[in-house]
């Protein structure tokens, strides 16, 4: 037995872990060094939120194990890695609005004397904690006050406060913009200072390389390698996320006819988030929306498709003039939407696949109100034809994988033969298998003259696959790009736009 | 210093570890009631000579017809994501109506208005839990109050009295096969409901509406209109309970009900049904309420002490529900 390597602070041993039939982490073995800034990058689904997660105790792993400073332990929940001096902080942020920023920091560990909480220690502790910090934000402002990136800081606050040396941070830029970006940077980059450790699960390349001591490439729940992030670039990490070079990532794209007919066509849409967008989508078209987390991307996908209202504007499809109504009345007329999120949105998890694909075209396999369950299963069938699908189609949809889950929402919205496809968010939490397969799809259908609005947040996405891509801000549509003139940082400087602004 | 060789290269893909898979767990337990009440069935066959006699089991379901009708209704209203806990009020309003306007007009119109009253509370009901956002407990409590007010005001709190009118009657009194025509209706009821549930649809929709109401929207399902229907059918089976027992007994009264809505839901829930939305068979349903009824006149044939009656059908209940959420956190 070698002894305790007093640089490791966090180490994996052979650590698996599986969800229903997907094996989302398998045997990953890693260290991560005290007062490092370790990331991990990879490709939606690759594992690397789930690796997060298993070291801050929010999940348990299958197989193998965890040590903290040489010591195997077990987290069973977030309150022990909490006594580890593990915190994460999330995605999704967890404050209370209604108190104030010291409150929410020391939420759960308020100073206290015979049950009531001593407001006078509260805020000497607080402003104690910001001091050591090294960074202050109002004590007496109420949370839900504050912007994002400041509620960010809150948690990290509250991290800190209960002596925690190792923060989890789960795509902390995401929902920033540009000059937050670099005031998180300075935060993490100072909190490795004082010796902190940071394990930084990030898909921000540029971040990476910016602010990583090392970084862990995984794929497909593999461990790619681990290496000093000094050694390496945009393209190496990019290869080793794909286990290729990105352009074979993406099927060709079939030519726009310069003559293709206007398949949709919106005109000045408002909705809650949408302020007013306008734009043409031809047959055959495959039209990008990029943009960042709360740009409206979604928002304006929900007000075209009628799941939310419109307070003004048209929608007008080609084949079936303009349209109103909800998505009954949107699918009816050749225009269907996959949702952003198949959990909550897509799927029925507890009825069969044939179910799931049926049910937006049910009355066209019924006969006098009553399902004709043969012709379903054949309707089914052929538009679940090469998809390669795994399982039995009789089982809940909720046995299958992501990526087998998100081909039989495709399925469904097949069935429904549209002419025009809005996919939100087509490829999150698939595999890249499943990846291909929906990128091929996507391109068959416009190969046939389907016109499909794609969102995406994978800049790569969009530049393997659309022919123009429209960059949304704040509600509206800031910048439209040709194929020629589409790069990652064009996309990113008019998502980021708002710092050019300012200057 | 350096890893282990595994640590180095990917390992082979992980075994599968030998345990049902999720949907086998959900299998096993869409027919887990049938179990119990097979067994339950044996021992009381076994145990006493006049179970198993043509008498005792058709008066079980001659004395069961109304909760089994409430409850194969109820059933979609559950799948469909909602709750209806005024069955038992719209129950003794329609037996109250029906049986004052038999004492005046002939019993088919009487019956007819009767099971009219409970479609058009139930269509209320699923409007207020729809379209008013209000939730399908809240709305369906409120209008439970209302509905046995109105019963009271009807019969000044009075028994209503058919002796003198026996044509009422014989809408369940009549025997067609050596059966009573009050199991016929019940058979009936069944039937339809649970092949509308399962094979026209809006069946389909509910399951959808009730599993994940926001998918189903999105996936072009009517959701209110849905939950409409499922709400409109509870009412009217509720109804029509309402007059067969009214006529089994000739007489009807505004408080008949109180404990007539827990009994549905029991028999619902102990099928199999979850109260969550999404999943639920009538076929479970009508197993459940059986089995209560057996547990029952178990009681009754074995002369057992009655008081313990009800503690276990509550250890029964909590044992239904408790086994749904273990199956369902399994399979998420």
């Amino acid at each position: 037995m070698a002894g305790v390597d007093p640089n490791t602070h966090v180490e994996l041993e052979g650590v698996s872990k599986r969800f229903g039939g997907v094996l989302a982490l398998n045997g990953i073995s890693l260290k991560i060094e005290r007062g490092s800034i370790h990331a991990l990058v990879g490709e939606n689904g690759a594992g690397k939120s789930t690796l997060g997660k298993i070291v801050s105790g929010a999940l348990q792993p299958d197989d193998g194990r965890l040590l903290v400073r040489g010591e195997p332990v077990t987290f069973r929940s977030p309150r022990e890695a909490l006594a580890s001096g593990i915190a994460a902080i999330a995605q999704e942020l967890s404050i209370v609005p209604q108190l104030s920023v010291a409150e929410n920091v020391f939420l759960g560990a308020e100073p206290r004397r015979a049950g009531w909480v001593t407001r006078r220690a509260l805020r000497k502790r607080y402003d104690d904690l910001a001091a050591s910090a090294g960074f202050a934000l109002p004590a007496e402002r109420s949370a839900g006050r504050l912007r994002t990136a400041e509620q960010q800081q809150v948690e990290i606050l509250r991290a800190l406060s209960r002596d925690t040396d190792l923060i989890v941070m789960d795509e902390p830029s995401a929902a920033l913009g540009g000059p937050d970006v670099e005031r998180l940077h300075e935060i993490i980059r100072s909190l490795a200072r004082s010796g902190k450790t940071i394990l930084l699960v990030t898909h921000f390349l540029r971040e990476v390389l910016q602010l990583a001591d090392r970084v862990t490439i995984l794929r497909d729940g593999q461990l790619v390698r681990t290496t000093a992030a000094s050694q390496e670039t945009e393209d190496s990490l990019i290869q080793g996320m794909l286990g290729r070079p990105l352009g074979a990532a993406f099927p060709a794209r079939p030519q726009v006819a310069a003559e293709a007919p206007v398949a949709l066509s919106v005109r000045d849409v408002h909705a809650p988030g949408v302020l007013g967008v306008s734009f043409d989508l031809r047959a055959g078209e495959i039209l990008g929306v990029a943009g960042l987390i709360g740009a409206g991307r979604t928002e304006l996908a929900r007000a075209i498709f009628g799941a939310d209202p419109r307070t003004a504007g048209t929608v007008e499809l080609a084949d079936a003039g303009e349209l109103g109504g909800g998505p009954g009345a949107s699918l009816r007329r050749g225009l269907a939407m996959l949702p952003e999120s198949r959990k909550e949105q897509g799927l029925v998890f507890g009825r069969s696949v044939i179910e799931n694909v049926s049910l937006s075209s049910l009355r066209g396999v019924s006969r006098g109100g009553v399902v004709n369950r043969r012709a379903e299963r054949a309707a089914a069938g052929r538009v679940l034809e090469g998809w390669a699908l795994k399982g039995d189609t009789d089982a809940p949809v909720a046995s299958l994988s992501g990526g087998n889950q998100q081909k039989v929402l495709f399925a469904r919205m097949l069935m429904c033969s549209p002419s025009v496809l809005i996919a939100d968010e087509p490829t999150r939490g698939v595999d890249v298998g499943a990846k291909r397969a929906i990128y091929d799809l996507l391109v068959s259908l416009a190969g046939r003259g389907v016109g499909v609005l794609l969102i995406s947040s994978e800049i790569e996405e969009l530049l393997g696959l659309a022919h123009r891509v429209l960059v949304m801000r704040a509600g509206r549509v800031v910048t439209e790009l040709g194929q020629e003139e589409m790069s990652e940082s064009a996309i990113l400087a008019a998502a980021f736009a708002e710092r050019e602004v300012a200057a | 210093m350096t890893g282990s060789p595994e640590t180095a290269a990917p390992r082979e893909p992980a075994m599968r570890r030998p345990e049902l898979p999720d949907w086998a767990s959900g299998r096993l337990r869409s027919a887990g009631i049938v179990i119990p009440f097979v067994v339950l069935f044996i021992v009381l066959t076994i145990s006493s000579s006049s179970f198993a006699t043509k008498v005792n089991l058709l008066n079980i379901l001659d004395q069961n017809a109304a909760t089994l009708i409430i409850a194969a209704a109820g059933t979609l209203v559950l799948v469909a994501g909602g709750i209806d806990l005024s069955v038992g009020a719209v129950y003794a309003l329609a037996g109250v109506v029906s049986a004052e306007l038999a004492q005046h007009m002939a019993p088919a119109p009487a019956i007819l208005i009767g099971v009219l009253v409970g479609f058009v509370v139930g269509i209320a009901n699923g409007i207020v839990a729809t379209y008013f956002r209000i939730s399908a407990l809240i709305a369906t409590l409120a209008m439970s109050f209302v509905i046995a007010g109105i019963g009271s005001l009807i019969t000044h709190g009075n028994l209503v009295v058919l002796f003198t009118h026996p044509g009422f009657g014989n809408l369940t009194h009549t025997e067609f096969l050596t059966v009573k025509t009050s199991i016929w209706i019940m058979l009936a009821a069944i039937l339809v409901l649970g092949l509308f549930l399962a094979r026209t649809t809006v069946g389909r929709y509910m399951y959808a509406a009730g599993g994940n109401a926001e998918a189903a929207r999105l996936a072009g399902v009517n959701v209110n209109r849905v939950r409409v229907v499922s709400f409109m059918l509870s009412g009217a089976a509720a109804a029509l309970a309402g007059v067969i027992d009214a006529s089994r007994v000739l007489s009807a009264q505004a408080g008949n009900g109180e404990s007539l809505t827990f009994t549905v839901l029991a028999g619902i829930v102990v099928g199999g049904t979850s109260i969550l939305g999404g999943e639920g068979a009538v076929w479970r349903t009508v197993v459940g309420v059986l089995f209560i009824a057996l547990i029952g006149n178990g009681y009754d044939l074995l002369g057992l002490n009655p008081l313990y009656e009800q503690i276990t059908l509550g250890v029964i209940m909590l044992l239904a529900v408790g086994i749904d959420a273990w199956a369902r956190q399994r399979s998420t």
